[in-house]
This record gives structure tokens, C-alpha cells and sequence, in this order.
């Protein structure tokens, strides 16, 4: 396929996960207000760290408060990674490559696009997690539509090797920033407070009912091996990274050319690493590194993605 | 909830269809009450306001909706394209808006015998259109057999030095034309304009019979409207024979501008539509004489390319050096054999409104055949006595700049202020060359949703015309009618604020009649 549109597509799946994380991440934080008592913790700090763009929050905002924050994370037409500019640029990205999408993928995205817009001066002024509970499913019904309306070719997989870079990259992020924010409050370890907040964390990446068939009971230790390491949970890095590697792996047999490809063995280490890593292991060289070094190898991945596939140069 | 009130609406239609067959029986033609024809032509109902004969299903349907329920299906055709995305931004608007192109719900219908003349009179045009082509960047012989003038030609800014002695394979150069056809008060068939270069439109007509057979199914069959939807297969498989050389699968591609441009939406459809890929100047790159895409592994031979992008653009080596949307060697690669071009280059020197004028000479000239569709008469204010005669009767005529399009550069005499006439008339002095006039048609009108009622409103016809060979045209049975939506405005195009109508040409005994 076109290089261009190959690289449109996987920026199109990356954009519309990047708004849906960002919906979850204010619906659970949104609820979990209510559930708290007042003042304990700032839920709102974590949310513009996990955007590493907090520099730039502050020169705007100031302080995060649930007001700014919201505005800023789903509705601020100029910060880039913004909810609204995130599906803007998705829905323009799949208008540049609309011939390759299904009718319906393109209407579905384009109905969510207008979807936001129509109602985000309301939600903006008084936002609701029912808002955004409305906005992720609509990135469901669009996952929905895409996987059964999608012939699963070169596209296909460039969709979902971006969906599930996004996926990954934000997964450990929510698990960095909470773990940081969280863990220092060693007195409130198995309270009712400790637990809420720990299932406010699994309930971000909707894991919150399979961590409870596997445990039944909240153990920070556990909730960080579901988070890394669960073979089968879908929003888990691990599996993330799986199903990015079969992705990556698809494409490659179904190409005709004999070109050398960097982002495979890239990615694969990775793979092979969470596949055999204790979550002792990762605990005791530090939560934050492990999750750090997992993000720089993400982006590492996106780098040979664009060398190998997305720049045709005129030589090849 | 968009199934459901789609089922109840084909609930509806079905009781539509009894009443039908019931009026048929009783062999009157319904008419439309209320509705004013104000002297003019109608194309769906006579001076009396009766059906004509092929509108008696749909006026009979009109009737025997629910009040607002015409409304109601107009909205929710307009809801469906925004969903659809066929839209496009308006820019003034900082938030970006987006509008549909109006779309109006009465359909438009051609009777059998109208469109036989129409279909013959535009393939006798194409063919003569084709020879024009080869002969005036070849031998010239029209010229110096003086049935146009040599100024004519030179002076017209579609004529591409770079493209003389250009040979395209079967000397087809116009593979996809639209012509912009209008009636007048007497249902009389002229040629408007003939659009060569990249014609639009042709997405717009293939969406809405899609939405039209969606909302009026029952009086859509029973009108017996011929086809449309086998244009992207006919296109596509045109597009394959014209590869350069034996290929059993050529590699063909829709190029397009990008999604700034305004017929973005149409380029993406027709690529979908055909199942080819549809790709930007930046996507290709020429060696050795020949055309590449960039691909995932790697470079790809292109063997023809449907170019939505204008000549002058297309290749920064030839003409423009400033284009960025075209491709550096592409006509190289073109006049080396090595890739097809639809349309070819150079083509819009026939469609220069100057060049229109001579259209029934050439017709005369290369075919030895009499005209069988009108040119509107014009006038050409590069002849003295037409100039003098213009200026005597702005107020009696439009004025065209023979370079622009889309509806600009225009004076409605009857409907213009002395100041403009006094405008037009130092322009026309200024560059005779670029003016041309002609009488104001009272353009024929079609009932068109105005709020909750229909009145008249004019219209025109571009129907497209496939051409793979000399003697091998094919006319899309239909075509987009656009509407002027503004009461009295005799301007159709989009960029005046025009909508368009779906446009059904009715099938002769044993011709293929379109299913839902």
C-alpha cells in the first residue's frame, strides 16, 4: 500500500485510542470524585502528568483544578493532544485515506467527530462522566464497526500496530503516575480509600472486573502484574505488544519486497521481555524505570515504523 | 433509530404504491395544486400544472404524502450526507464548519425521447471534440482550411505549447467530459459549456439516486429510471484498456490535488468506488521515464492515471515550476508511452468559451454531419460586429469571461445594475478576446422544496460522457441537475449557492430499467 496512507492509517487508530484513554481517564476520575472523601487526594495533578505536558498546562492554566483540567485534556482546540484535536486529526487523517477505510469505518468516525463537537460546548461547561462514558462508546462502537467491516490486509494491521503503541504507551502511564501519586500513602494501605483508588486505576483501562475474577481481592502488587503482564486482559501492555508483534509480523509476510525492517526486532525484545519478567523483578528495580524504559522502546518502535515503512525514498 | 424510521418509511411508500396503481387506472394525470409554472418550462408538470406523462407516479406520490412528510424525507437526506460526509468546510468560519451541497428532494425527469436526442447529439460532439484536439496540436488543418481562425487558438490560455504533436493512443483525448446542457421555454436542448478538463460533479450523482432510492422507493420503480450505478465500473474498466502496453493488470490510480481541494470528496469516492488507489503528486515519483508510487515495499509501477489535477500543474518540469501538487518527468513519462493520462493534456482548449462558438463548424467540418444538439447562439466580442452589437444590448444578454468557471466573471443583463453593465462594458473593450454574449435563456424549471412548499426553480444538466475510442461513447443515462435555489436566479453553480436534483432519465421498452 501507499506509504502515505499506511502512515495516515496508523495515525488515524493511534489519534481516536489517544481521545478514548483521555475519555476514560476523566470519566473514572470524574466518578471517582463523588465516591472520595473531599480533599484526600488530588485526582487532578496525575491527569497532566500523565500528559508529560505540564509545562505547558501551567503557562495556560495555572493550577489543575477539575475545571481547567477537563477543559484542557478534552476540549482545548490548541494543545494537540486534546480529546477534540485528537479526533480531528483522526477523522482528518482517514478524510486523506477515506478509499482504503469501509464506508461505515469512515461514517462511524465521522458521526463521533460531530458527535464531540455538537455536544462539547455543553459538556465543557459543566462536563459529566456520562459525557464521556458516551464518548467511549462511541470509540467502541467504532472498534466494532472497524473490526467487522475491515478486511484485516496491510491496513488493517497498520490500524492496529498504532492502536495498540497508543494503547500500551498510555496503559503504563496511567500505572506510573498513579503508582507515584499513590504509594506514598502508606497509612491508608488497605483501607476502603486504598481500594477505591486502586480500582479506580483498573477501572481506567476497564480491567476492573477481570482483576476481580483472577483475585477477588485488591493487592498493589497484583494490580501491577495485571497491568504489565496479563496475557489475555486486552488493554494490558503485554498483550498490547503481542498483538502489535503479530500486527507487524502480517505485514511483513504479506509484503513482496525483501527490504530490511528495523521496528520488528524492536519490537520483539520487548515482547520477550514482558513475557519473562517477574513482577517482583520489575518492583524491585523500580516501578518507574521498568515503565519508562517500556515507553522509550515504544517510541522506538514508532521510529522504525516510519523508516521501514512510511518514507519510500527514491533509491528503494 | 435511523433503521427504524427507514422501515417506517418504506411502510409508508408501499400504501404509495397502491394509490399509484389506482390513478393509473383511472388514466388522469394527477396535477400538482398550487404549484405555479409562472409561464415558464417545466420539466415534471405542463403550463396547467398536470404531470407529465413520465412524472404522473412522482407528482401522484407528492400528493399523496402526509403534510411535512416531503420535509421530513428532505431532512433526513440532508442528515445523511452530513453523515456520509459529503460536505464540504466552509473556511470563513474559524470553527470549521461543514455543509452538505443542498440537495433538493424533487427529482428531475427526462423523458425517453429527450434523452435519445441528448445521448446522440453529445456522442456526435465528443467525436468531433476528439478530432479538434488531434488536429489543432498536430496539423492544424481546421485552421488553414480557415474554418477558425488561427488568433482564436493561440490566444486562448488552455492551448499548451508543451503538449503540440502529442499523439494520445486511438486519438482520444477527452476520456471523461461533462457538458452543461440547459432547455429553453420551449423544451429546446442547448449546449451550454463543455467541461474537458476535470469535470465534477459525477460523485453528486451516484449519492444522491443512493439517497433518493432510499426515500422513495415505490415511485422511484415505478417511474422506470434507468441506471447510473454501473458508472465506476464503466470508468474502471476504460481506465484498464488504456494502459500503454499489454499489462493483464495495470496499475491505476486517481490523482488528486489533496483534501483542500473541493472535489476531494469525489476524487476519494471514485477511487473507493473503483477499488484502485487514489494518491497526491508527493505519492508518485518518475525514473527512467517512468511513473512509481511510494509504497510499503517499495516502488510501484503506475500504468494510468485518472488526474483530478489541472494541466498546468501537473508536472513542475513542463509547465507550472511552482506546482507542488503534480509529478517532476510526468509528461516525459507520458509522451515516452510508458503511462495513460484521463484526460490527456491540453484538452482545455475546447473548452474555452471562445473555441465553444466553433463547435458546430468543427462538427461540420471533421464529421461532414449537421449538428444535431444547439450551441446557445453567441456572440464573440472579438468580431467587431459582435462587439458593437453586445454593447448595444447588455441589458438583453449575459456575458461570460471566456477563461473562468464556476459560475464567476458573469453579467445577467436583464438582471444587472447600470453601473455593472458599465463595468462589463469597459471589460469587454478592454480584452475583447475574453468576453462572449449570448441571449438570456429562460432556463426550464423543476418544483423545488422552498420551506415547506415547492415552487419553480431553474436548472440545468451535466451529464457525463465516457470516451474509450473514436466510436466507442458512452453517456451516463442521467446526469447532476443542479437547481438555482434562489428565486428568479438563472446561476446553478455550487459556488453561487446552487444545489442539485437527482435526475431521472426514463427507459425505453428494453432498456435496462435501475433496481432499488
Amino acid at each position: 500500500m501507499l506509504s502515505r496512507v499506511a502512515e495516515s492509517v496508523y495515525w488515524m487508530s493511534r489519534q481516536v485510542e489517544r481521545a478514548e484513554n483521555i475519555a476514560r481517564f476523566l470519566e473514572v476520575t470524574l466518578n471517582l470524585i463523588l465516591d472520595q472523601p473531599e480533599n484526600l487526594v488530588d485526582p487532578w495533578s496525575p491527569l497532566v502528568q500523565v500528559t508529560a505536558d505540564e509545562e505547558w498546562f501551567e503557562a495556560k492554566y495555572g493550577k489543575p483544578d477539575s475545571r481547567n483540567v477537563v477543559q484542557f485534556l478534552a476540549f482545548d482546540d490548541e494543545y494537540p493532544n486534546s480529546m477534540v484535536s485528537c479526533l480531528r486529526a483522526a477523522r482528518e487523517n482517514a478524510r486523506g485515506v477515506r478509499e482504503t477505510l469501509s464506508s461505515e469505518a469512515f461514517e462511524q468516525l465521522n458521526e463521533f467527530y460531530h458527535f464531540v463537537g455538537e455536544a462539547s460546548a455543553a459538556a465543557a461547561m459543566d462536563p459529566t462522566s456520562q459525557f464521556f462514558d458516551d464518548v467511549r462508546r462511541q470509540t467502541l462502537l467504532w472498534s466494532g464497526v472497524f473490526a467487522s467491516t475491515m478486511a484485516q490486509d496491510q491496513g488493517w494491521h497498520f490500524a492496529n500496530v498504532g492502536r495498540m503503541l497508543e494503547r500500551a504507551d498510555k496503559t503504563s502511564r496511567i500505572l506510573d503516575v498513579k503508582y507515584f501519586n499513590l504509594l506514598p500513602n502508606l497509612a491508608d494501605v488497605g483501607t476502603a480509600v486504598d481500594d477505591l483508588q486502586w480500582s479506580a486505576l483498573l477501572l481506567a483501562i476497564s480491567g476492573f472486573e477481570a482483576y476481580r475474577r483472577d483475585h477477588h481481592q485488591i493487592e498493589i502488587e497484583k494490580v501491577v502484574d495485571f497491568f504489565l503482564f496479563n496475557r489475555t486482559f486486552p488493554r494490558s501492555i503485554h498483550h498490547c505488544i503481542a498483538s502489535a508483534g503479530w500486527s507487524l509480523r502480517e505485514i511483513e509476510e504479506a509484503s513482496e519486497s525483501n527490504l530490511q525492517r528495523t521496528a520488528r526486532p524492536i519490537l520483539d525484545e520487548l515482547q520477550h521481555r514482558l513475557a519473562h519478567t517477574q513482577v517482583k523483578e520489575a518492583l524491585a528495580g523500580g516501578m518507574h524505570q521498568f515503565v519508562d524504559s517500556v515507553q522509550i522502546e515504544i517510541n522506538q518502535i514508532g521510529e522504525a515504523l516510519g523508516q521501514d515503512y512510511f518514507q519510500t525514498s527514491v533509491n528503494s | 433509530m435511523q433503521n427504524q424510521s427507514q422501515s417506517f418509511q418504506s411502510q409508508s411508500s408501499s400504501s404509495d404504491m397502491d394509490s399509484m396503481q389506482s390513478q393509473s387506472q383511472t388514466g388522469m394525470n394527477p396535477c400538482l395544486p398550487g404549484y405555479e409554472t409562472d409561464c415558464f418550462f417545466d420539466e415534471v408538470v405542463d403550463q396547467k400544472g398536470v404531470a407529465r406523462p413520465d412524472s404522473v407516479a412522482l407528482v401522484d406520490l407528492i400528493n399523496r404524502l402526509p403534510p411535512g412528510e416531503l420535509k421530513r424525507r428532505q431532512q433526513a437526506i440532508e442528515r445523511s450526507l452530513y453523515q456520509m460526509g459529503i460536505t464540504f468546510t466552509v473556511y470563513s468560519d474559524s470553527a470549521g464548519t461543514e455543509k452538505i451541497m443542498p440537495f433538493d428532494i424533487v427529482p428531475r425527469i427526462v423523458a425517453p425521447d429527450v434523452w435519445t436526442h441528448i445521448d446522440s447529439g453529445l456522442k456526435q460532439r465528443i467525436r468531433a471534440l476528439n478530432r479538434f484536439l488531434s488536429d489543432i496540436y498536430n496539423e492544424r488543418k481546421i485552421i488553414a482550411d480557415g474554418i477558425i481562425p488561427a488568433t482564436v487558438i493561440d490566444s486562448c490560455p488552455a492551448y499548451l505549447d508543451q503538449c503540440k504533436g502529442l499523439r494520445p493512443p486511438h486519438d482520444v483525448w477527452c476520456h471523461i467530459t461533462g457538458t452543461d446542457l440547459v432547455r429553453d421555454n420551449e423544451g429546446n436542448v442547448f449546449v451550454l459549456e463543455d467541461n474537458l478538463r476535470c469535470p465534477s460533479g459525477v460523485s453528486y450523482v451516484l449519492q444522491n439516486r443512493s439517497v433518493m432510492k432510499r426515500n422513495f422507493p415505490q415511485a422511484f420503480t415505478a417511474s422506470k429510471v434507468r441506471p447510473v450505478s454501473d458508472y465506476p465500473s464503466r470508468l474502471y474498466q476504460m481506465l484498464r484498456r488504456m494502459a500503454p502496453m499489454e499489462n493483464a493488470d495495470p496499475n491505476v490510480v486517481v490523482l488528486t490535488p489533496g483534501v483542500y481541494n473541493s472535489a476531494y470528496y469525489e476524487h476519494s469516492y471514485l477511487a473507493h468506488q473503483m477499488g484502485v488507489e487514489l494518491v497526491e503528486g508527493r505519492d508518485l515519483l518518475v525514473k527512467d521515464d517512468r511513473v512509481y508510487s511510494r509504497t510499503t515495499d517499495g516502488l510501484q509501477q503506475v500504468d494510468v492515471i485518472y488526474r483530478r489535477v489541472d494541466d498546468t500543474f501537473l508536472d513542475p518540469k513542463v509547465f507550472n515550476p511552482d506546482s507542488v501538487l503534480g509529478v517532476p518527468g510526468l509528461m516525459a513519462a507520458y509522451r515516452a508511452g510508458n503511462v495513460a493520462l484521463a484526460n490527456a493534456p491540453g484538452t482545455g482548449v475546447a473548452d474555452d468559451k471562445v473555441v465553444y462558438a466553433y463547435v458546430p463548424e468543427m462538427i461540420r467540418y471533421y464529421l461532414g454531419e449537421e449538428p444535431i444538439l444547439s450551441n446557445v447562439p453567441t456572440y464573440l466580442c472579438d468580431r467587431e460586429d459582435d462587439r458593437a452589437y453586445v454593447l448595444d444590448h447588455l441589458d438583453e444578454l449575459v456575458v461570460k469571461a471566456a477563461g473562468e468557471s464556476g459560475g464567476y466573471g458573469i453579467l445577467i443583463g436583464p438582471q444587472a445594475s447600470p453601473e455593472e453593465r458599465q463595468e462589463f462594458a469597459a471589460k469587454i473593450k478592454e480584452n475583447p478576446r475574453n468576453y462572449i454574449a449570448q441571449p438570456t435563456l429562460q432556463l426550464s424549471r423543476v418544483p423545488t422544496m422552498v420551506e415547506e412548499h415547492l415552487e419553480g426553480r431553474h436548472v440545468d444538466l451535466r451529464p457525463y460522457i465516457l470516451c474509450e475510442g473514436p466510436d466507442d461513447v458512452w453517456v451516463l443515462p442521467g446526469g447532476l441537475t443542479r437547481v438555482a435555489l434562489k428565486k428568479g436566479c438563472l446561476v446553478v453553480n455550487s459556488s453561487q449557492g446552487g444545489g442539485s436534483k437527482d435526475t431521472w432519465v426514463v427507459a425505453q421498452a428494453g432498456e435496462t430499467v435501475a433496481r432499488l
